[in-house]
């Protein structure tokens, strides 16, 4: 489907399929298998100017000339996630981590941090769950004890994205441990103050070109003026940003499937067996326009959802998670018909498809499981028709 | 430093493709793109450009659809651009074109280096660099695998040879041709693009460079195409279909003979 | 101003000259081709009109006598202490050409010490050979060179001039042209007469070699061409033939030269030119990534060959671009070529169909590599290879 794209979106989409041609596709199955982060990769995307796109042009970025910038983030992260996942989200990851600080914080702290984001120069990460926190984000334990002009933060994160490759970290810590989620209060920490330092990095099961670690906080003292907002805020800010980004997510599940549906297009109209191409079989063909059609209304509900968050939209959350929870589906079943589609040969590392199978899997799970998103949606819905009903 | 890269668009000839029983080429879908040599002299000139300071101008004759080009070299990152466009120039051989190239750079004076890709990958004659540095009687330092330093009165390159490499130094202003080897070609960035976009290219035709209708074009043109043929493929190779172990006995044989003979 | 023409009443609407022109710049319209200024005059669509619809018409441009010019002149190159084959081919070349009238052919040799060359010259076809001595013409420069040559083209008024199409060759043979307002033509592959007019008929590849062109210069002279080497042949070598030997008086003027030749650094050990190789083992996409390399390297190992490459290995960087062969790469012509894992399109074939001997493993049988090897073997070639390297090793015990 044609969106009618402005010129400056398609600028971004024609940039980084021209990436995705010369740098990501040559090496992505080699990072899979090499579990390593695409550091020369990041630099090209820099140098292009692709980490400014969300970010307002008073903070150096260019986000005003992309209509507001969720929009631009998701072309990007689509156009990208189409080649690889993985690589995808170390791009995306870094709107992630720097969302709080746009979002909530002040603008001493916008002037400090954002400009370095904006051009790549340094990465960021966003810092919330933790081994007894997952959907659970009021369950954090990590602890920010006031001393002074500073905090001293204690505690692990767990599977942070971009950690060890990112310089600013956005990190959720709890400062009043009589609130629960009340009190929890979100910090911009730097890589290198001491006391934060690295844990160990994953091994996971896809997305493997992106570095996933622990990050350990062990009596690391954090400067006062680091604190986004006030106290108390760092709930709200954390779900701010995440239903914020998580059109970012919706938009990789969407870029990944649409990778895997091309592979077996491709693949279905050269193979041929009983005499004929199989995509000339109907059961074939039936597999392809489902998957098709579904990865074109997992694209039409991201983008609507985009251009909503750029129009000025306040409320989204429900559509933030709608769009999240179908296109993420839609990349599971896509990707696993697309290993269907191609047999055996796609059951083997030497073709593309199983590791988009791989790397599909976790769009389901991260920045809120399918599962509170469909209760997220659910209490929007009860919510409406309850108002509706006075 | 002010640098001058002449760049061509060009079919993209890997995709090209022949109509066996026509003897002819199939257009459809074939993509126009910026000579790919050419990239790699656009990139080594804004590399100098950003090292030393400067500008870099690209310039092109070609039809007026070859500004797409341009806008490209500008959206890699190009200062300023002209197009070489008129009637007149159509159907011209390396002589006119080199010709009518070098007029352009004499008229924008004040140059330093012209930089160009070794070959264009249509005509694939390389002889355009050499012939816009005879017609500017400037030295010329062709098959440039690498440059070495460039300063205010000379330049030091290498130049691939057979068997090896030499080492050259010429003085400015030089026309130099770029191989493949010498950098990796940066990409466009959006802020690039955005500026491609914008950007006002003047086109400037034969009497804007003060040449004359037999000096340009196919009148300027020495050398014409008479016959344009496909290259016949004489296929009488025999195919061999077997397990591996009997298709690599074969090979074997081919190589060393078969064995006891 | 040149001009062209579809002529409306011989043009009977077949549209064969649509997919001919590689600009894209006709179409039909009420079956009449028409075109556009797209149009660069490159005579595509006028060669592909069986009914002679198209006319490209020029001016005539004066200013030769082209009856005053005959004989066909060899620019000679040496390289590594010795005449360089492909000048020796070219003299085979230029005696071919010249039976048809019985031209002179001439060689003209630049250097720092001549030594036997001249023999060798004479020997190998020239009838007299043109030499300038001097310490300066050590190093080829093009100033000196292209200044030498062209006072001598002027005053000889050869009809031809030869030189390889080398890294000197497309060096200097461009710049005279130039100079001289003559034609040239680069990278030849074949050179014939023209019985109408007498003229050089000459034909190289373009558009990637996808095409083949035949190029003329009718109006000016001399008509220059650089040849492919490794394509001609030479003539039999008669130490019996005589030959002239003519000096060339240089002037300080004719040495000037603005640029200086450092240093020269041969490749290292281990750097091969592929371009001398008797063997050579290419892979190309079918080959997945730098590593599988070390397979190929093993087998051209063991058959004292190098390694090459297509432009798809190339490009994504599973190896350097001195192993490319190709249209944008090398031209080749070993004994042997072994195609691995190549498709064998037209770019990568117009630099090694010359091969004497091409073998070709792919597992796609219809890759087109097959239409033009001399043995194909449709397989799997990460079964195949090593299978090759271990009866190799095998029956050389």
């Amino acid at each position: 489907m044609n969106y009618y794209l402005s010129e400056e979106l398609n600028d971004i989409k024609e940039l980084c399929a021209e990436i995705s041609e010369k740098y990501i596709i040559p090496v992505r199955a080699e990072l899979d298998v090499e579990n390593r982060f695409p550091a020369e990769i990041i630099k090209v995307m820099a140098d292009s100017d692709l980490f400014g796109i969300y970010i307002p042009e008073e903070y150096g970025g260019s986000a005003e000339m992309f209509g507001g910038g969720s929009m631009a983030l998701c072309v990007a992260t689509e156009e990208l996630s189409k080649a690889c996942g993985g690589i995808a989200v170390s791009f995306a990851a870094n709107a992630l981590g720097a969302m709080p600080i746009l979002i909530s914080g002040s603008d001493e702290q916008k002037r400090k941090y954002l400009p370095d984001l904006a051009s790549g120069s340094k990465l960021a990460g966003f810092a919330l769950t933790e081994s007894e926190a997952g959907s659970d984000a009021g369950g954090v334990k990590t602890k920010a004890v006031k001393d002074g002009d500073s905090y001293i933060l204690n505690g692990t994160k767990q599977w942070i994205t971009n950690g060890g490759q990112a310089q600013i970290y956005t990190v959720i810590a709890q400062t009043d441990t009589s609130r629960g989620a009340r009190g929890l209060s979100a910090f911009i920490v730097e890589e290198g103050t001491p006391g934060f330092s690295y844990g160990k990095k994953e091994d996971k099961m896809g997305i493997r070109a992106s570095s996933t670690m622990e990050l350990i906080f062990e009596d690391c003292r954090v400067p006062a003026e680091n604190m986004i907002a006030r106290e108390g805020y760092g709930f709200i800010v954390a779900m701010k940003t995440l239903n914020k980004s998580r059109p970012g997510v919706a938009a990789q599940a969407v870029g990944i499937a649409q990778g895997a549906l091309d592979e077996a297009a491709q693949y279905a109209s050269e193979r041929v067996q009983f005499g004929q191409k199989i995509n000339s079989f109907q059961g074939i063909q039936f597999m392809l326009a489902d998957m098709a059609t579904q990865v074109e209304a997992a694209r039409a509900l991201v983008y609507s959802t985009a251009k909503m968050i750029d129009s000025g939209e306040k409320k989204y959350e429900k559509e933030s998670a709608m769009a999240k929870v179908f296109a993420s589906d839609v990349a599971m079943k896509v990707t696993t018909d697309a290993v269907q589609i191609l047999g055996g040969y796609g059951y083997m590392k030497e073709y593309p498809v199983e590791k988009m199978m791989r790397d599909a899997k976790i769009t389901q799970i991260y920045e809120g499981t399918n599962q509170i998103q469909r209760s997220v949606i659910a209490s929007a819905l009860i919510k409406e028709t309850a108002a509706r009903g006075k | 430093m002010r640098i001058v890269v002449a760049v061509k668009q060009v079919p993209d000839t890997s995709e090209v493709r022949i109509d066996e029983e026509r003897g002819t080429l199939i257009r459809e879908g074939v993509p126009s793109i910026l000579n790919p040599f050419d990239e790699y002299a656009l990139e080594e000139a804004m590399k100098w450009r950003d090292e030393l300071g400067g500008t870099v101008t690209v310039i092109t004759m070609g039809p007026p659809q070859a500004e797409a080009v341009l806008r490209e070299a500008v959206a890699m990152g190009a200062d300023e651009a002209v197009l070489l466009s008129d009637r007149a120039f159509a159907g011209a051989d390396t002589w006119a074109t080199s010709h009518t190239l070098a007029k352009a750079v004499e008229k924008m004076g004040d140059v330093d280096i012209v930089m160009t890709g070794k070959q264009a990958i249509d005509g694939d004659t390389a002889q355009t660099g050499p012939g816009i540095a005879a017609s500017l009687d400037w030295p010329q330092v062709t098959f440039v695998g690498k440059v070495r330093e460039i300063n205010e009165d000379n330049i030091i390159a290498e130049r691939y040879v057979e068997g090896g490499c030499e080492i050259i130094r010429s003085t400015l202003p030089v026309v130099i041709t770029v191989l493949k080897d010498a950098n990796t070609p940066r990409l466009p960035s959006l802020r690039g693009k955005m500026k491609a976009r914008k950007i006002e290219i003047p086109v400037w035709g034969m009497e804007d460079i003060d040449l004359s209708g037999d000096e340009v074009g196919l009148d300027g043109s020495p050398t014409r195409v008479v016959k344009i043929t496909t290259p016949e493929i004489v296929s009488n190779g025999e195919i061999h279909h077997a397990e591996p172990e009997e298709l690599a006995g074969l090979i074997v044989d081919a190589l060393l003979g078969k064995e006891g003979e | 101003m040149a001009s062209i023409e579809v002529r409306k009443d011989t043009c009977v609407g077949c549209g064969a000259c649509i997919p001919s022109c590689p600009f894209g710049a006709i179409s039909m319209v009420e079956d009449l081709a028409v075109i556009d200024d797209s149009c660069t005059m490159c005579g595509a669509c006028e060669s592909s009109c069986s009914y002679g619809a198209i006319i490209i018409r020029t001016e005539e441009a004066g200013g030769f006598e082209i009856d005053q010019y005959s004989g066909i002149m060899v620019i000679a190159e040496q390289r590594d202490g010795e005449i360089d084959h492909s000048t020796l081919e070219l003299l085979g070349e230029a005696r071919r050409l010249a039976e048809a009238d019985g031209s002179e052919v001439s060689a003209v040799l630049l250097t720092e010490k001549a030594g036997e060359w001249p023999a060798r010259l004479t020997s190998y076809g020239a009838d007299i050979v043109y030499l300038a001595e001097d310490s300066q013409l050590k190093h080829f420069r093009t100033e000196p060179f292209s200044r030498i040559v062209e006072n001598l083209i002027v005053e000889k008024k050869p009809a031809v001039v030869l030189a390889a199409a080398t890294t000197t060759g497309r060096d200097l043979m461009p710049r005279i042209a130039k100079n001289l307002n003559t034609g040239l033509t680069a990278d030849c592959t074949e050179l014939t007469i023209d019985p109408k007019t007498g003229g050089l008929l000459q034909t190289r590849p373009a558009f990637g070699g996808n095409i083949l062109a035949t190029i003329v210069c009718s109006n000016t002279r001399p008509q220059m061409a650089t040849v492919r080497p490794r394509v001609m042949k030479t003539i039999d070598p008669d130490d019996a033939r005589k030959g002239n030997l003519e000096k060339i008086n240089l002037s300080p003027e004719d040495l000037i030269s603005r640029t200086e030749v450092l240093e020269f650094e041969p490749l290292e050990e281990g750097e091969i030119d592929i371009t001398e190789a008797e063997v050579i083992v290419s892979g190309g996409r079918g080959l997945k990534s730098e590593e599988n390399f070390a397979l190929l390297e093993e087998l051209a190992d063991l058959l004292d060959g190098s390694v090459g490459a297509s432009r798809a290995a190339i490009d994504a960087g599973w190896i350097p671009y001195p192993h490319q062969v190709g249209q944008t790469g090398k031209t080749v012509q070993p004994k042997t070529y072994i195609a691995c894992g190549i498709s064998g399109a037209v770019q990568h074939r117009v630099g090694m169909q010359s091969s004497d001997r091409i073998l070709a493993v792919n597992k796609d049988e219809s890759a087109p590599i097959f239409e033009f090897c001399d043995e194909g073997f449709v397989g799997d070639l990460f079964e195949i290879i090593p299978l090759v390297i271990k009866e190799i090793k095998r029956r050389r015990k």
